[in-house]
C-alpha cells in the first residue's frame, strides 16, 4: 500500500483559462475513443442508412428520373433517420451508469459537455454522410455539377444543424419516461426548417444552380447552425442540473 | 394601434366601440381576479358571458352585414375567424417564449404555468384555425391541403408544440419538467418567425398579410370585432388554465 | 476549532409527491468519519446526493465547506467524491481508459503514472486494458473507488462501500478508508455493515423514513 496522500487545498472558484477548450477536447476524445471501440455499432449505424436509401427506390418504384430529381432529399432523410440512432446510443452511453452525472460532478463544465458531445455527433454523422452520399449518387444516378467543395460545406453545415439540437433533445429524452419516441417526436419537426435548405442546397448541386441561388441557402443552412450552436452553448448547462 | 383607435372614433360606427370597451371590461375582471383571488368564482360565469355575447353579435355582422369578397364570395366569411385564430396562436406562442425566458432567468411556478397554459391554448386556437382555413381552401383553391410553405411550416408549428406537450406529459418532477421544457420552448421558438415570414421568403400561394388601408372598412370593422371577441376569449382562458397548472403544482408540493 | 464541512439546515427533499427527506439538520466538523445508518430507501442515498450537489433541496439551506451548495456549486464538486451505487464507469473503454479520461479531466500531472498506480492499489493492474463490460460488480466497485481517489476529495462520500465486495475487497476497502481518515479527509459512510462502520466511524446518526432519530452515541 502506498503512503496516504494529503487532500488537496481548496481550489479556486473560477477555472483555469482556456478550461472551456480543454475539456471539450476530452469529452470529444472520450467519445471518439467510445466509437472507435464500438465501431460495430458505427457500422450498423452506416447500413442502416444505407438501407433506408434503398428503401426509398422501392417506394418510389423505377422511375428515374423522379428518382434523380429528389436524391438529395434521400440522403438527408437517410441522415435524419440515422441521427436519431446516432443521438440516442450518445447520450444511453451516458446513462448506462450515470456517468454524465460523474461528469458534472467532476465538475465539467456544461458548457464543455455540449461542445463535445455535439461536435462528436457532428462527425459522426459527417462519417454517415461520407458514405450514403456516394451510394446515393450512384444509386439514383445523380451527378455533381457544382465543384465538390461546396457539397463538403453543404454536408458540413447541415449535419451540424441536426447535431446542436439533437445533443440538447437526446439529454432531454435519455433522462425522460419513453425516450425512444420522445426524441424523434421533439426532433424532427424542429429540425423540418434547416433541413429543407439543405435539402435545397443538395439538389442545387446536383441540378446545377442557374439561378445562382445556391449561396443563399448555405446562408440559410449556416444560419440556423449559428442559432442552434449559440442556443444549445447557453441552453445545455441548465437541462443537466436539477435547478 | 393608434389608427385602430382612429378608425372607431370616425364617427362612422359608433357602436363598434362595443368591442372595446367588452375587452377593456374582461380585462378589467380579469386583474380584479388576481388580485383578489378568494371568493370571486362568478367572475368566471360574466367572463364567459361577455364572450358568448361577443359572438352573438359578431355572427350576423361577419355572416351578412359584411360584403361578400369579391373573388372568395360568402367562403371568404370563414376568414373572420381563421385569421384571428391563427394570428393569436402565434401571439400565444410568442408568450411561451417569454415565459421560457422568465423561467430560465429566474425559476418559479407562474412562468412555467403560463409557459403551459399559453401553448395549451395556442394548440386550441391553432388547430381550429387551420381546420376552418382547410374547409375555406377547398372552395377557393380546390384543396383542402397543398403542400404550399405558409400551410407546411403551420403544421410543422403545430406537430412541434404537440412534442412540446408530450414532453411536459413524460416528466413528472416538477422542477426538471419545467427546466427542460423552458428550454425546448426557446429551441421550438426558432421556428416562429420561420413560420410568419414563410409567406414572404418563398412565393407562395397563400396571400400575404392583408393591410387595413386596401380592404373595404366594413370588412375592417368585422375583422376587428373578432380579434377583439377572440382576445377576450384568449384573456379567459389563458388565465383560467395558468390558475389550474398553478393549482396542480401547489397540490403536488404539499409541505413535508 | 475550524468550521464544520457540512452543515444541513432544515433540508427537505421531494421526489414527485413523495418526500425523501424531512426537515435534516446536521453539522459535520472537519476530518470526522460519520456513519449513516438506516433502512433501504430510508433516505441515505438522497442524503448523500444532496452533499454531493448532485441534486438540489426543495426547502432548507446546504453549506459544503463554508460555500453555499446552491451557489458555490463548482467549488464543491471539486472537493467532493462520491462513490455511488450508479459508479459512473464508461461499460465500453477499459479499467485504464476510465481513469485516463478522468485523469485528462482533472488536468493531473503525469496521467499514465498516476492511472497505473492506482489500478494497482485497487488490485486491477493486471485486468487494466479489459473492458468495463466484462467486470464483475466487485471489481467494478474497485475501479469506481480509483475513480474517486484520483479526485483526491477533502470530503468522501462512501454510499455502501463495502456492497458487492469479497472479504478481501472489504479488507482493502477498510484500509483505503483508514489511509483517508489518516490523511483528514472527511467521511461519511453509508452502509449496512454496521460492525464495519462502527470500527471505522467516530459518530453514527440513523435515518428512518426521511428522518434523522436520535442520533446514538458510538461505542
Amino acid at each position: 500500500m502506498s503512503e496516504a496522500q494529503p487532500p488537496v487545498p481548496l481550489s479556486a472558484s473560477s477555472p483555469p483559462p482556456g478550461g472551456i477548450l480543454r475539456a471539450t477536447l476530452a469529452i470529444l476524445g472520450k467519445d471518439l475513443l467510445l466509437e472507435w471501440r464500438t465501431r460495430a455499432r458505427l457500422n450498423a449505424l452506416v447500413l442502416f442508412s444505407l438501407a433506408t436509401l434503398l428503401l426509398f427506390s422501392f417506394a418510389l418504384g423505377p422511375d428515374t428520373a423522379a428518382l434523380r430529381r429528389s436524391a438529395g432529399g434521400y440522403v438527408w432523410l437517410a441522415i435524419l433517420f440515422a441521427s436519431v440512432l446516432s443521438l440516442g446510443e450518445s447520450f444511453r452511453v451516458e446513462a448506462e451508469n450515470m456517468s454524465l452525472e460523474g461528469l458534472r460532478l467532476l465538475p465539467v463544465d456544461g458548457r464543455a459537455l455540449f461542445l463535445g458531445k455535439a461536435i462528436g455527433n457532428t462527425l459522426v454523422l459527417c462519417a454517415v454522410s461520407l458514405v450514403s452520399l456516394p451510394v446515393a449518387i450512384g444509386l439514383f444516378d445523380a451527378e455533381v455539377t457544382l465543384d465538390a467543395g461546396r457539397l463538403v460545406l453543404v454536408m458540413l453545415a447541415g449535419c451540424a444543424g441536426v447535431a446542436a439540437p439533437g445533443t440538447v433533445y437526446a439529454a432531454i429524452a435519455a433522462n425522460a419516461k419513453a425516450r425512444d419516441v420522445l426524441l424523434p417526436l421533439l426532433l424532427f419537426p424542429i429540425l423540418i426548417p434547416s433541413l429543407l435548405a439543405s435539402v435545397k442546397a443538395t439538389a442545387l448541386i446536383f441540378q446545377g444552380d442557374a439561378m445562382g441561388e445556391l449561396s443563399s441557402w448555405l446562408s440559410l443552412s449556416c444560419a440556423f447552425d449559428v442559432l442552434y450552436w449559440g442556443l444549445g452553448y447557453f441552453l445545455f448547462p441548465r437541462i443537466l442540473e436539477e435547478n | 394601434m393608434f389608427d385602430w383607435v382612429a378608425s372607431y372614433s370616425s364617427g362612422l360606427q359608433a357602436a363598434l366601440w362595443a368591442p372595446l370597451v367588452l375587452l377593456v371590461f374582461v380585462l378589467a375582471l380579469t386583474l380584479t381576479h388576481l388580485v383578489d383571488r378568494g371568493s370571486r368564482s362568478w367572475v368566471w360565469k360574466v367572463l364567459l358571458g361577455i364572450a358568448v355575447l361577443m359572438f352573438v353579435v359578431q355572427a350576423p355582422l361577419a355572416l351578412s352585414w359584411a360584403p361578400a369578397e369579391r373573388y372568395m364570395g360568402d367562403t371568404g366569411r370563414i376568414l373572420y375567424m381563421h385569421v384571428p385564430l391563427i394570428s393569436l396562436a402565434m401571439a400565444l406562442l410568442v408568450i411561451n417564449f417569454g415565459a421560457s425566458i422568465a423561467y430560465l432567468m429566474r425559476p418559479s411556478m407562474t412562468a412555467d404555468a403560463v409557459a403551459e397554459a399559453s401553448v395549451s391554448v395556442a394548440m386550441m386556437y391553432g388547430v381550429l384555425g387551420t381546420l376552418l382555413g382547410a374547409i375555406w381552401a377547398k372552395p377557393t383553391w380546390g384543396t383542402w391541403w397543398t403542400w404550399d410553405p405558409r400551410l407546411t411550416t403551420s403544421a410543422i408549428l403545430l406537430v412541434i408544440y404537440t412534442g412540446y406537450l408530450a414532453l411536459r406529459r413524460f416528466v413528472d418532477e416538477q422542477e426538471r419538467r419545467a427546466t427542460w421544457s423552458a428550454v425546448v420552448g426557446i429551441l421550438a421558438a426558432v421556428n416562429i418567425p420561420v413560420t410568419y415570414f414563410s409567406v414572404r421568403w418563398w412565393r407562395s400561394i397563400h396571400q400575404v398579410q392583408s393591410n387595413p388601408s386596401t380592404v373595404d372598412p366594413q370588412m375592417v370593422m368585422v375583422l376587428r370585432w373578432s380579434y377583439t371577441m377572440f382576445i377576450a376569449l384568449l384573456v379567459v382562458l389563458l388565465y383560467q388554465r395558468t390558475l389550474d397548472a398553478l393549482e396542480a403544482r401547489k397540490r403536488e408540493s404539499t409541505p413535508p | 476549532m475550524s468550521p464544520p464541512v457540512i452543515e444541513f439546515h432544515e433540508v427537505s427533499k421531494r421526489f414527485g409527491a413523495r418526500w425523501a427527506l424531512r426537515n435534516i439538520s446536521l453539522t459535520v466538523p472537519v476530518s470526522e468519519v460519520l456513519l449513516l445508518t438506516g433502512h433501504n430507501g430510508s433516505g441515505k442515498t438522497t442524503l448523500l446526493r444532496l452533499m454531493a450537489t448532485a441534486i438540489a433541496p426543495n426547502r432548507g439551506r446546504i453549506g459544503i465547506l463554508g460555500s453555499d451548495a446552491r451557489r458555490d456549486r463548482d467549488l464543491i464538486r471539486r472537493n467532493v467524491g462520491l462513490l455511488s451505487h450508479a459508479n459512473y464507469l464508461y461499460e465500453d473503454l477499459s479499467a485504464a481508459q476510465n481513469l485516463r479520461v478522468l485523469a485528462t479531466l482533472l488536468l493531473v500531472a503525469d496521467p499514465s503514472r498516476v492511472v497505473k498506480e492506482l489500478l494497482e492499489r485497487v488490485g486491477l493492474a493486471d485486468r487494466s486494458m479489459q473492458s468495463v463490460r466484462e467486470f464483475s460488480a466487485g471489481m467494478r466497485k474497485r475501479l469506481a473507488v480509483a475513480r474517486l481517489l484520483l479526485k483526491r476529495p477533502r470530503i468522501a462520500l462512501l454510499d455502501e462501500p463495502f456492497g458487492e465486495l469479497d472479504p478481501q475487497g472489504i479488507e482493502d476497502m477498510e484500509a483505503i478508508v483508514n489511509e483517508l481518515k489518516a490523511s483528514g479527509v472527511t467521511i461519511i459512510l453509508a452502509t449496512h455493515l454496521v460492525p464495519q462502520g462502527l470500527r471505522l466511524a467516530s459518530r453514527r446518526i440513523h435515518l428512518d423514513s426521511g428522518c434523522l432519530s436520535t442520533p446514538l452515541a458510538s461505542q
